[in-house]
């Protein structure tokens, strides 16, 4: 008994805290108070290792967002932020404060549970007040009132969890997190289940609180675009690994892993060797086609014979009819080949070429002037500036990445 | 024809309701039986014929030697043997579902046996045992016998509703900073608290009318239900009807009052 209430008494003091810390950081900017650093966390159930040794940091006040395919680990990441799951190795810090140790209770971190966790006896406002009324304050009407306006649930009030529907529940799930103002939000695909219109909308509101309170807020997403438009850096996780973090763009244009490369958005593959050096750039044989590849975007080997994947992006390559490959301006890599498929996007139409050293590459063309002769079983040669070519290893799984994921049309028109 | 098929189908639609009412009858029957008697100034000892009307029963329920002490017993056995049996029956339940330990199986098993064992036998046995230790007959050891059979039914009551509860709901209470003892009395207690009740009335009711059992291991103690037992083989007095039917109009109010507390706090939420 005096130890629960020692507990308690220490937990308000370190919430009231952090709650204030996270406001000074909306007003004075970031502080170094916030980050969040996992130095060597795992996480293994039995023999099966859920997250691998994993060193992260998330600066404080920036919106991060974790992709990956399903079952990846990004759940169980988050469950060790929030204190609600033991790492196997490795500590969770918050600011200059290691939290490993720490009940969940105790850290200022709220989740937004991807399995919701409504509380079901409690109708939707006692669930949005619960974090509010544990930390012993009095007043909660106004605040949970503006609350739920903000997720557009305040006729809900009093309604219990069953009684809402899906997108519902998820809103009130992420109110029951947001009103705290934690330090931290671990959001667990807080949107998943809402309409087009609605996420974009949620998106926009959770952005703008993210700015304007200075909340850190750590994402995770399945859906790409999501991760691509909202957060400032983006880690993608596979199998239990981060294999790359950066800012959506680097990401996007510098994919280090094929994994990367397909997993965001679409990427075509060329298996070549390394034929030779010249300053900056590498030239590479595939087939009897000739690639070049600036040397700074090749994250395979560079000597002489070694094998690397020559990627480009499908609406970074033209398309051109083989008669006028002649007007083809030199210096820009070529491959040959039959177009395969064609379907027409609205924006854009999108060719599958049936090439020698790529079988299914695909490209999007704008729908400027469509030339007529583009047609299933046409000659082409397909054509791209070799400053938009990057290399990865070949020792890769070429298909890394593929078949999670379709191709996305958004990014590409 | 017509006339027919419409009959048939309104008979069909009805078929429910007829059913039920019909199942309702057989089951008051006896409760109307024994409430009617409960008014009854028979002639002899016996309470088995219509006389004629008389709320001398009503006005003078102590009027038996022996049975209120008896009933008062009873109330308090029952009392008892609930608290007991609810206590060690959801701790017992909590432990079987969220805990591994090594008697795990063995106990699951094991805490249905009273449940499957012949009354008889049990009460037999635990005389036996009673007996063997030297202990007294009486009051305490009725309730332990008492709280033995509650227990399986408890423990299987708040098992169901423990099992069925999303881990998960406690770790969002954790994560929104409820300590371990505001978790426990703001989710665990309130989400667990169906199953809770629904083992505490049976555990009431079981011991409350139990007979075998507490015959064994009542020593010279007399409850109520070994009252009416023994007034029986002399005479049944209108006193056990007014008794029964007490009992009766209470656990009927009781469901009453809880129906429109449920009422009233719909139609609250819904305003
Ligand atoms: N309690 C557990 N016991 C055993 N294995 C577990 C447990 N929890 C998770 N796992 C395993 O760990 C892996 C990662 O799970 P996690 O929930 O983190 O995935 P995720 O990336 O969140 O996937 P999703 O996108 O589908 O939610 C999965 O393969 C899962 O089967
Ligand atoms: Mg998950």
């Amino acid at each position: 008994m005096i130890t629960v209430i020692r507990k308690n008494s220490a937990k308000n003091s370190s919430r009231n805290s952090a709650k204030d810390s996270a406001k000074d950081a909306g007003k004075d900017g970031p502080e170094a108070g916030g980050d969040v650093r996992l130095s060597g966390i795992s996480k293994t159930y039995g023999s099966f290792t859920a997250v691998r040794p994993l060193d992260l940091t998330v600066p404080q006040g920036s919106f991060f967002a974790l992709l990956g395919a399903s079952g990846c680990g990004k759940t169980t990441t988050l469950r060790m932020i929030a204190g609600l799951e033991e790492p196997s190795s490795g500590t969770v810090s918050l600011g200059e404060q290691d939290v490993t140790d720490l009940p969940p209770y105790r850290r200022p971190v709220n989740t937004v549970f991807q399995s919701y966790a409504l509380f079901p006896h409690l109708d939707i406002f006692e669930n949005v007040a619960f974090g509010l009324r544990r930390r012993g304050i009095k007043s909660v009407k106004k605040q949970v009132g503006e609350m739920l306006d903000l997720v557009q649930l305040g006729e809900q009030a009093r309604k219990k969890p069953h009684q809402l529907s899906g997108g519902q529940q998820q809103r009130v799930a992420v109110a029951r997190a947001l009103i705290n103002t934690p330090r931290v939000l671990l959001l667990d695909e807080p949107l998943g289940a809402l309409d087009l219109k609605l996420r974009r909308q949620m998106q926009l509101e959770l952005k703008r609180i993210q700015t304007e309170v200075g909340i850190t807020f750590i994402h995770v997403t399945h859906d790409q675009e999501e991760a691509m438009t909202m957060a400032d850096t983006v880690a993608v996780m596979n199998a239990g690994r981060v294999e790359q973090l950066g800012p959506p763009a680097d990401l996007y244009e510098n994919p280090r892993t094929t994994f990367v490369a397909n997993f965001l958005g679409t990427s075509n593959l060329i298996e070549a060797e390394v034929d030779s050096r010249s300053g900056d750039e590498i030239v590479l044989t595939a087939g009897d086609c000739k690639l070049v590849l600036p040397r700074a975007r090749c994250s395979g080997p560079t000597a002489s014979g070694g094998r690397v994947l020559v990627g480009v992006r499908p609406e970074k390559t033209s398309l051109t009819h083989a008669d006028e490959a002649g007007g083809i301006p030199a210096g820009r890599n070529r491959v040959t080949g039959t177009i395969a498929d064609s379907s027409f996007l609205g924006v854009s139409t999108q060719y599958v070429v049936d090439s020698p050293v790529c079988p299914e590459f695909e490209v999007y063309v704008q729908n400027i002037d469509r030339d007529p002769r583009l047609v299933p079983g046409a000659e082409v040669v397909l054509h791209w500036s070799p400053a938009h070519t990057f290399g990865l290893d070949a020792a890769q799984d070429i298909d890394a990445g593929t078949g999670t994921v379709g191709p996305d049309e958004g990014m590409a028109a | 024809m017509t006339f027919l098929r419409s009959l048939s189908r309104r008979l069909k639609r009805r078929l429910v309701v007829i059913a039920g009412l019909l199942t309702l009858g057989y089951l008051l029957l006896p409760n109307i039986v024994v409430t009617v008697f409960s008014f009854n100034d028979p002639k002899g000892r016996f309470n088995y014929e219509w006389q004629r009307f008389s709320t001398d029963a009503w006005t003078d329920p102590c009027g038996v030697a022996g049975l209120c002490g008896s009933l008062s017993l009873s109330l308090q056995l029952a009392a008892w043997a609930t608290l007991g049996a609810t206590v060690l029956g959801t701790m017992t339940a909590f432990a079987l579902v969220r805990y591994r330990f090594r008697a795990r199986g063995a106990v699951n098993s094991l805490i249905f046996l009273p449940m499957a064992m012949p009354e008889v036998v049990m009460a037999a046995s635990l005389l036996t045992l009673f007996l063997n230790l030297g202990a007294e007959l009486g009051f305490r050891t009725i309730l332990i016998a008492h709280v033995v059979f509650c227990l399986s039914f408890v423990v299987t009551a708040v098992k169901a509703r423990v099992m069925s509860m999303d881990p998960r709901l406690e770790q969002a209470a954790q994560d929104l900073y409820a300590g371990p003892l505001q978790t426990f009395l703001r989710v665990t207690l309130p989400i667990a608290a169906p199953g809770i009740a629904a083992g505490a009335l049976l555990a009431f009711a079981l011991s409350f009318d139990d007979f075998i059992i507490t015959n064994f291991t009542a020593g010279s103690t007399v409850t109520f239900p070994m009252f009416v037992w023994g007034s029986a083989q002399r005479g049944t007095p209108v006193q056990i009807n007014v008794v029964g039917t007490a009992v009766f109009l209470v656990a009927v109010l009781c469901v009453l009052a809880a129906m429109v507390m449920g009422n009233r706090r719909n139609r609250r939420r819904a305003s």
